[in-house]
């Protein structure tokens, strides 16, 4: 893993409209800023309906982001536009303003076509039967990627590519003319790897791989997921929400409650120093597959209930169910700051 | 516990089996346990290891192709098997009740809670009266953790959350004070911090009420947090039986080793690669002979192949089926191997 910056996203925003109801509708993902780096794992844990699928989405663009700039590889691939950036000479670098700073400029609104992009960032999704069409072939679904970015010359290529993708995922080459019903739930997934490797990515959302699966077929998946990533310097974004598994993969993780990232730390240090007061909760509710240590400890249970996100909590929206919640947390919105190396979060307690 | 001499419920080699067009297939292949009054006892499996049909046998539930074609079911002494309709439906909700995964689809959508918790009491109870069912049905959600009764029980199931929704299940589940509580999967469809809100629930009720619960379920932390005792079923076998910590510590079955090993430690410091069961679970249409697991063991001997290894006992009420153990008693020792 290196340190360049491989994707960035600044203040990505995502609402659905709703029907019937005037406002912004449901605020799904909501000004959320982070970077992934070439090579490194990032996890993105939360409940359900916190908006972890639709930031995995939104940044692939297939969901159109409602504001929010995304840089894959120094390419803008969206910007709403108005971001200050600084202004660049001939040769990159920023031009020194009258008072030493930098010169700025606004961003302009840009909205690329994607095709160039989809072949180096891909999606692999949690219910494996779901996402391969039941009428072709397993070779068909795996080569019509192949097709339609023409990465074969010729047919004995494609089937050449193909064969090779199906072993390097561990299925047989034979099964290229199967289909994916014949499949048990870990080999279909292993074809939908297979299916994102076909490209030749860079980055691959994996959008709850393997909560679909069973418990000793889990850490199989896990296991081919990680020998791809040393093999081909594949950069992730997994998306899970269960903790375990997403600290045991990740080099960081990102924390999530109702459509805002909440806490981004290294993975071991979120986990042995939590900062935000909803990850604090959401380690101590993941139960310990240890019977004495379950016995030993104590939990800090969340009163209520997730609230809904079409009207979500003004100031800090985790403050309904905060044990510790003051009175500026219902009025502010609290910066996503540093509080340690690498370590961010969002809290007014922590100031 | 000191009141679990009583047997509350005793299983005895029961058999399932699934007429389909395409075969029999043997969703339960002859388990036996026991289980005392207050006790929990937790089955743990993968989906298609005969868990779930495991449960709804004792309930009288199954549905065609599905028959109990051997074995034995008893409760309190009575053979369950043997009860006619009537007895059943007397059995069922009184005596032992059940709780589902998915509490959308076990709650009636177009009645409102109330009124579904009132009409389970009333079943079972024909002299009582519309408002003392009411006034009970209250008290049960108010047990249960929901605030705002009056207006709730007015509610239909979409107004509530999943958890709350969960919460509503159990307080059915228990209106009519049952024995035993067969719990199919209740929180694998729920949120971590919701999950932890109704174990917290269930573990507090079962200190209250004494009731015994068969907990059933895939994810091994839930079992470490709220059992005692564990059944480990592998394509509708019980592999591995004994007391919670004897299935942690000092597993005995090559499957029971590989599913704990199988896991991202929960206090580990720095990466630690997983270590999987190869190979995919059995399909059930086409068993192998001898031990179902032996085709993804990594200890796979000739006799496990052909032969169903018996139950070996490693302790006290821990026993289980591996011909490693029985190789190991052979020989006379009875250390037993943690893998």
């Amino acid at each position: 893993m290196d340190e360049r910056v491989l994707l960035q996203v600044q203040n990505l925003r995502k609402y659905f409209p709703v029907k019937g109801v005037k406002g912004p509708g449901v605020q799904a993902v909501q000004d959320v800023s982070l970077e992934i780096k070439k090579g490194e794992t990032l996890g993105l844990v939360g409940e359900s309906g916190c908006g972890k699928t639709t930031l995995g989405r939104t940044i692939l663009r297939l969901y159109e982001p409602t504001a929010g700039r995304i840089i894959y590889d120094g390419k803008t691939i969206y910007d709403s536009g108005g971001f200050e950036l600084p202004a660049p000479d001939k040769d990159g670098k920023s031009l020194p303003g009258q008072d030493g700073k930098p010169q700025v400029h606004k961003s302009k609104k840009t909205a690329p076509d994607m095709l160039p992009f989809r072949r180096k960032m891909q999606i692999i999704f949690q219910d494996p039967s779901a996402s391969l069409d039941p009428r072709m072939t397993v070779g068909e679904i795996i080569g019509e990627a192949v097709d339609i970015h023409k990465l074969a010359s010729s047919k004995t290529e494609r089937t050449e590519i193909i064969k090779s993708l199906l072993s390097s995922v561990g299925l047989n080459t034979e099964h290229a003319n199967r289909f994916p019903h014949e499949f048990s739930g870990g080999q279909q997934q292993r074809v939908g790897v297979a299916r994102a490797l076909a490209v030749k990515p860079e980055f691959i959302v994996c959008d709850e791989p393997i909560s679909a699966l069973d418990v000793s077929i889990q850490s199989q998946i896990v296991n081919m997921l990680e020998d791809m990533q040393n093999a081909l310097g594949l950069t992730y974004l997994f998306i899970a929400h269960d903790l375990s598994v997403v600290r045991h993969i990740s080099n960081r993780i990102g924390v999530m409650y109702l459509g805002s990232l909440v806490e981004l730390a290294e993975s071991y240090e979120l986990n042995k120093h939590p900062l935000h007061p909803y990850t604090k909760t959401l380690l101590s509710a993941i139960p310990v597959p240890d019977p004495e240590k379950s016995r030993a400890r104590s939990r800090i249970v969340l009163e209520g209930d997730i609230p809904s996100p079409m009207n979500p909590p003004a100031g800090c929206r985790f403050h309904t169910r905060c044990p510790y919640a003051k009175p500026i947390c219902s009025e502010q919105t609290p910066e996503f700051k540093e509080y340690n190396k690498g370590h961010r979060a969002a809290c007014h307690i922590l100031n | 516990m000191d009141n679990t001499e009583k047997k509350l419920l005793e299983v005895k080699d029961l058999r399932v089996s699934f007429f389909t067009p395409a075969g029999e297939v043997k969703a339960v292949g002859g388990i036996s346990y026991d289980l005392g009054c207050g006790e929990v006892m937790g089955i743990v499996g993968e989906s298609g290891s005969g868990k779930s049909v495991e449960a709804y046998s004792i309930m009288g539930l199954l549905q065609s192709p599905g028959k109990v074609i051997g074995g034995s079911i008893s409760f309190e002494g009575e053979d369950v098997l043997a009860y006619d309709k009537d007895q059943m439906l007397d059995f069922r909700g009184k005596k032992v009740s059940m709780i589902f995964q998915n509490p959308m689809t076990s709650l009636n959508p177009v009645y409102t809670i109330g009124n579904q918790l009132a009409e389970a009491l009333r079943t079972h109870n024909k002299g009582i009266s519309p408002a003392q069912a009411n006034g009970k049905a209250m008290e049960m959600l108010t047990l249960v953790g929901i605030n705002n009764v009056g207006k709730r029980m007015k509610q239909y199931p979409h107004e509530f959350s999943g958890g709350m929704r969960q919460r509503v299940m159990i307080a059915m589940g228990l209106i009519c004070s049952p024995k035993l509580l067969i719990a199919d999967e209740p929180t694998t469809a729920l949120d971590v911090t919701i999950q932890a809100q109704i174990l917290e629930l269930m573990k507090e009720l079962q200190k209250k009420t004494g009731m015994g619960i068969i907990f059933i379920t895939h994810n091994l932390g839930v079992v470490a947090e709220i059992c005692d005792k564990v059944s480990v079923m592998y394509a509708g076998k019980i592999i591995e039986q004994g007391k919670v910590d004897d299935i942690f510590y000092k597993p005995g079955h090559p499957y029971t080793i590989g599913l704990l090993r199988s896991m991202p430690r929960v206090d580990a410091e720095a990466y630690e690669r997983l270590i999987p069961i190869d190979g995919t679970p059995v399909d059930m249409l086409n068993p192998p002979d001898g031990c179902p697991f032996a085709p993804r063991c990594e200890h796979c001997m000739q006799i496990c192949l052909t032969k169903m290894p018996p139950y070996i006992a490693l302790g006290e009420d821990h026993r289980s089926a591996c011909w490693l153990r029985v190789q190991e008693k052979l020989n006379g020792g009875e250390g037993q191997n943690n893998g």
